[in-house]
């Protein structure tokens, strides 16, 4: 019985410490964003990295929801003859939800884990201490450009995501599924209110945040070798997604 | 005379000055219930190479990351250049590193920049001088570690000893008055680490900088160090110049210096050798 309750402490324990720990790490980061010299260099080499090589990830992700959710749509639709909202179910769905929601989780998969691979490895090989020594702050060096890069790029990727959706969306609908165009188009523009496009976008900044933040405060306490650079990495990926499905709840929750 | 620009991090002095450059008094340092350092004490005279030799684990490490500030002591004071480290603001240790260099056991070089990024990366991060003065400057630094036409590549392409010198090139790159080397010959080959060690006795004397080494190595601690001091037990056991030590009656020192397996070190319960 004891050792199920110190089991249960310590884990909450451990938890309200990380957690403090990744709020440090965040707030640390806020204040370091603004504050001169600006590594301009560092946040193209980053954006590039988190954006642009993003992009047919998100582009295909976006393009098949879109696709999916006007089949699966159509399909319930149909059964009380509201086939003409599909467009307008496909649009507030990849914009409120799926849009930003699929970007985080794979950006998540594919930079979260990259950031807290190569911090972790340059943990283990002292190259963070290296920069101590060279007078350079590493939060200010890695996380600020990695930071700001996430959260500047979060939202385009899911604008694109949003868009190839709806034409996924469209396509299906029109082509496959035989539905009016004019109709299809009407019901999505009279439906969706720029506050639907406001609100995904919110959602892409702070997954854009959480997946920053997380991806290197797993990296910097990587510890001993490459077994601990690969827990860093899942734990990485685990915990941002999880992090992204529960800030989503608590936005839209907010905005309802 | 020296410009003042020579010595913008922190002053360089003659070997015998009598000046105190890195005092460290009544030293503790714990990790959970490991008490690695217990009440260490150590004096570094301006200019000289000390060497703090002591087996594995011992806390040598430590020893040198906290007067660095890589690690936070538990009590106890270090004083360098007469400036007490502890209450330090963040600004205050970014001016402060600036007086160091420090070679690290693994070389830490950044894999994503190239071996004249590495070397001259603190001159980009601190000073205005252009990418091309500083490339410039960062050939200059290779050429005193030895290194020859090596600056586009990337440390990749480097093998061990190479990046040592490297390492050591970053590390001298802001004209440090204290260089710290960490266990700088552990996984050279013997040539390798004789060309290293014969690197920091040419740092001391063309650089006038004061150093301190940690090392298990004792013909790189007799090659290098001015003077030599054990740690042991989490304290400073005996201080002395290479021919003192060679001469001590200290049974721990002896047996330390010569690598018996038998001894006063390895004596007790959590020391079993087992060979079968």
């Amino acid at each position: 019985m004891f050792a199920i309750l110190n089991f249960i402490g310590l884990w909450v324990l451990k938890l309200l410490e990380e957690s403090g720990r990744v709020m440090i790490l965040f707030i640390r980061t806020l204040g370091l964003t603004f504050r001169p010299p600006f590594d301009l260099r560092g946040l193209l080499r980053q954006i590039e990295r988190v954006g642009v090589n993003s992009i047919p990830v998100v582009l295909i992700t976006g393009a098949f929801t879109g696709m999916v959710l006007a089949l699966q749509s159509y399909t319930g639709f149909k059964r009380f003859n509201a086939e003409a909202f599909v467009g307008t179910v496909v649009a507030l769905s990849m914009t409120r939800e799926l849009g930003p929601v699929l970007s985080g989780l794979m950006v998540s998969g594919r930079i979260g884990s990259a950031m807290a691979a190569e911090l972790g490895t340059m943990q283990v090989t002292e190259q963070i201490d290296a920069l101590y020594t060279l007078a350079t702050n590493p939060i200010k060096y890695l996380v600020v450009p990695r930071f700001l890069a996430s959260l500047i790029i979060m939202p385009v990727l899911t604008v694109f995501a949003d868009a190839v959706g709806m034409l996924g969306g469209y396509a299906v609908s029109v082509y496959l599924l035989g539905s009016n165009p004019t109709i299809y188009i009407r019901r999505t523009y009279d439906y969706l209110d720029l506050e639907d496009i406001y609100i995904g976008l919110l959602k892409a900044c702070v997954f854009g945040m959480i997946i920053a933040i997380i991806g290197c405060y797993q990296g910097f306490n990587a510890q001993g070798g490459a077994e601990g650079v690969g827990k860093a990495t899942t734990r990485a990926v685990v915990l941002s997604s999880l992090l992204i499905l529960i800030a989503n709840y608590f936005i839209t929750a907010l905005f309802f | 005379m020296r410009t003042e620009d020579e010595s913008m991090n922190g002053k360089q002095c003659q070997r015998g000055s009598d000046e105190t450059m890195i005092l460290v008094k009544d030293l503790y340092k714990s990790f959970g219930q490991n008490h690695v350092l217990r009440g260490l004490s150590l004096e570094v005279k301006c200019g000289e190479s000390m060497v703090v030799i002591g087996g594995s684990g011992t806390g040598k490490s430590v020893l040198i990351k906290c007067v660095i500030g890589l690690l936070h002591h538990d009590r106890g004071e270090i004083y360098v250049d007469g400036q007490e480290i502890s209450s330090l603001s963040e600004e205050g240790w970014n001016q402060l590193r600036k007086k160091f260099g420090m070679l690290f056991q693994r070389d830490a070089l950044f894999d994503s920049l190239s071996v004249w990024e590495n070397v001259g990366f603190a001159l980009r991060r601190h000073t205005k001088l252009s990418d091309a003065k500083i490339k410039d400057m960062a050939v200059e630094k290779l050429k005193l570690v030895g290194m020859q036409n090596v600056e586009n590549l990337m440390p990749a392409e480097l093998s061990g000893g190479m990046r040592k010198r490297v390492s050591l090139a970053r590390a001298i790159a802001m004209e440090p008055a204290i260089l710290l080397y960490d266990e700088p010959t552990t996984g050279l080959d013997p040539i390798m680490a004789n060309v290293i060690n014969d690197l920091i006795v040419t740092m001391r004397e063309k650089l006038e900088v004061t150093s301190i080494a940690i090392t298990h190595d004792m013909n790189s601690a007799y090659r290098i160090g001015d003077r030599i001091a054990m740690l042991y037990k989490g304290q400073i056991i005996e201080v002395g110049t290479p021919d003192e030590f060679k001469a001590s009656r200290n049974p721990i020192v002896q047996q330390f210096i010569r690598g018996d397996v038998e001894g006063p070190i390895t004596q007790g319960a959590d020391f079993h050798l087992k060979l079968s």
